[in-house]
């Protein structure tokens, strides 16, 4: 830790990491419920739990993504944090907006929690991923602009790197385009128009400026490689991913009423944005290869170059599975779809932050990296995750194509029910569901690891004087 | 990579490729927008319809079912229930969604369980017009491949 301010970054990353915990054990929980369709019920009905499960992966990516911000932004731009103190107060307001959004959800059906949150004032509840009341929404729009304010400002102040750059304007665009969460009309298909201007336009496009600029951050510290070829790469990578990602984004107007061009185009384009995910492993794997130094945090590279391989699998080769409208057409919300979700959210989005702060949190307790004995731990949490992670993607993926055979291939009148169908699926839930639990074991492994570090904190190398 | 290919030019097409490509994203939406009240008989979108869709919303039906393809995956398709459960005709639908949603849950042991959530006669009859409103939106291919959704 060269800047005292880079230490706010801690109490993002903890946070993170308790909502990771919650967001995997709810998880669980749908995972049974696909089994035991009455698990729970009604105390916490399917939707309650999907909600929870996925407005706490939305969250706990942006505490990560803050954290991250708060620790490379000072030493990026060689200067400290414009004010400390608004961080530490954002987090409070960010953490107990969203803790308290979160208990609502649980404690009142959710058509109570839209009386009491007046959401017939401004309409904007009930959309997928968009769950939150409207007051929780303007709740973290205000921890947006506070946070994007702190950030500009200290890059204002400092050296504007291209790292800064890119990663200030990835998270510009994710407050922007968040402001779409609010347009919610009348009209359902334009309420889907725009509904992807967030929910695509973030993970494939602005989210993946924040993702390449953490992770060059973390190669150039690691690897020690000139920064002018880093940057080089970082402006390939981002400018591959608006090309294909903005067009892209047609893959989602197939089928939704919208004309029929966006077959083309949505097909087109999104066929290309499986590259800038390959670039990125490319750009990882040279960096290594050229390293100049040996730097002793080895979990944090693994992270990284971890990071790209499963972003490449999961949004690459995943995404590329079903993106053709030919092909869409009959995967278009099948489990084939949650297949692709969950590999991509996972290896491109989870493992960055978790990267990042694998990197960062040694550093921000006065060492380069954690001991040797506690890195093994971690490094093994890389592979419990990443496995149960396939496994989960590849039942899945088995599932969604028994499913389309039998349910959306034939004929009217000869094609299975959706719900004979899915008695067919068990056996593949099972294994989601066993994959799942290992998961969260590979979760307490990593979350072990860092008790681990703390013991051995005399095994861990002290951070060099002059770096 | 190549010494020639310098790290201005690469910022050259970041900068270019991302400005050009949004332009032309906001073009075709200013496109797409104009087109789609005919695509969804905007004239049909009444009252009752947009307090469906409110309906829809305020109970998170979208939570456990798809519409248009999009939502979750836990129940069945409900863009085309109107011609599944209701053979497209508008009084035999209205009356099967007003059966279903006062038989839910089953209660079925192991079974799947939808909630009940106790909408009074107008909501039901305002939800079936949204529906059905949807069901008729004209789509590419005309998703979905068959009546099972
Ligand atoms: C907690 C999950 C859940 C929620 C929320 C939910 N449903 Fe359902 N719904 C189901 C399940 C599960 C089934 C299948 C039940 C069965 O076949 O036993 C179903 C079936 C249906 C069906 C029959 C579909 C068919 O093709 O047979 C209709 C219609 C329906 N739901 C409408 C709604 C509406 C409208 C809402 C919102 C007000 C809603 N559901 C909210 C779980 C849910
Ligand atoms: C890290 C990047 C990515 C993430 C996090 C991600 C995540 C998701 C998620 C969560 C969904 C489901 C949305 C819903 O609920 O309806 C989805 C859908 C989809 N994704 Fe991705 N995705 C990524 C990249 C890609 C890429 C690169 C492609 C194409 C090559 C792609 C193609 C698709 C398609 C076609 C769908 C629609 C599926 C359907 O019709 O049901 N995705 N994505
Ligand atoms: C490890 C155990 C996990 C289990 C058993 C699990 C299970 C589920 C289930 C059942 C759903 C709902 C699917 C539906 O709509 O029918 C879901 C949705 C989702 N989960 Fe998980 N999940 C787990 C972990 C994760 C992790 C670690 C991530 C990301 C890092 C994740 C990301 C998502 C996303 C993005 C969705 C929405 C998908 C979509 O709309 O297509 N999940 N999960
Ligand atoms: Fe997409």
């Amino acid at each position: 830790m060269k800047y005292q301010s880079q230490a706010v970054a801690k109490p993002y990353f903890v946070f993170a990491m308790i909502l990771f915990v919650g967001q995997v054990v709810f998880g669980l929980i749908l995972g049974t419920q696909y089994i035991i369709g009455d698990f729970l019920f009604p105390e916490i009905p399917f939707n309650v739990a999907r909600m929870v499960h996925t407005n706490l992966l939305i969250v706990w990516l942006l505490f990560g993504f803050m954290g991250a911000a708060y620790y490379l932004v000072p030493e990026e731009s060689q200067t400290e944090l414009y004010s400390p103190k608004l961080a530490w107060i954002l987090f409070w307001v960010f953490a107990v907006a969203g803790t308290l959004t979160i208990i609502g959800y649980l404690s009142v059906p959710y058509a109570t929690l839209a009386e009491i949150t007046r959401n017939d004032l401004f309409p904007t509840m009930g959309r997928e991923f968009l769950e939150q009341p409207t007051i929780t929404k303007v709740g973290i729009v205000i921890v947006a602009l506070g946070f994007l304010f702190n950030i500009g400002m200290t890059i204002l102040r400092g050296r504007k790197t291209v790292i800064n750059l890119i990663l200030m304007t990835g998270l510009i665009g994710l407050a922007v385009f968040f402001l779409f969460s609010f347009y919610n009309p009348t009209s359902l298909v334009l309420d889907k128009y725009f509904w992807w201007w967030v929910v695509h336009l973030w993970v494939e496009g602005v989210w993946e400026l924040i993702l390449a600029s953490i992770l060059a951050f973390i190669l150039i510290k690691t690897t020690g490689v000139d920064r002018e070829v880093a940057e080089k790469w970082l402006y390939l990578i981002v400018a591959m991913a608006l090309i294909s990602g903005i067009l892209g984004t047609g893959h989602h107007y197939f089928f939704i009423g919208a004309p029929d061009y966006w077959l083309w185009i949505g097909s087109v384009f999104s066929a290309i944005e499986p590259l800038p995910f390959i670039m990125m492993v490319f750009f990882a794997v040279n960096m290594i290869k050229q390293r100049r130094r040996e730097h002793p945090n080895k979990a944090a590279m693994a992270w990284a170059l971890g990071c790209t391989i499963m972003a490449f699998l999961g949004a690459g080769v995943w995404g590329f599975l079903h993106t053709l409208a030919p092909v869409n057409y009959f995967t278009h919300a099948t489990q084939l779809t949650a297949a692709h979700g969950h590999l991509s959210f996972f290896g491109a989005y989870a493992m960055i932050v978790m990267a990042i702060m694998s990197y960062a949190w040694p550093l921000l307790n006065g060492r380069e990296s954690s001991s040797p004995q506690a890195q093994k731990v971690e490094i093994a949490s890389i592979w419990m995750m990443s496995l149960s992670m396939l496994i989960i993607t590849l039942a899945l993926t088995v599932a969604g194509i028994v499913q389309i055979y039998f349910q959306r291939m034939p004929e009217s009148g000869q094609a299975m029910g959706y719900m004979a169908t899915q008695a067919q699926l068990t056996p593949y839930y099972w294994v989601r569901l066993i994959a799942g639990c290992t998961f969260l074991l590979g979760v307490f492994m990593y979350l072990y690891s860092f008790v681990v570090a703390s013991r051995t904190k005399a095994d861990a190398p002290l951070i060099p004087v002059k770096d | 990579m190549s010494e020639r290919f310098t790290k201005g030019m690469a910022r050259n097409i970041y900068y270019g490729g991302g400005i050009f490509f949004f332009l032309l994203f906001l073009g075709l939406t200013f496109d797409t927008v104009t087109v789609i009240p005919e695509r969804e008989n905007r004239e049909n979108l009444t009252e009752q319809v947009a307090h469906g869709k409110e309906i829809w919303e305020n109970n998170n039906c979208v939570g456990c079912h798809s519409l248009l393809g999009e939502g979750a995956y836990f129940a069945p398709e409900l863009v085309n229930v109107f011609q599944r459960r209701g053979i497209e005709n508008e009084l035999a639908f209205k009356g099967y969604l007003k059966a279903w949603m006062g038989a839910m849950p089953t209660n079925v042991p192991g079974r799947r369980q939808m909630p009940q959530f106790n909408l009074t006669d107008e909501e039901v009859n305002d939800l079936a017009e949204f529906l059905m409103w949807a069901s008729k939106i004209k789509t590419a291919m005309d998703w979905p491949p068959n009546i099972e959704g």
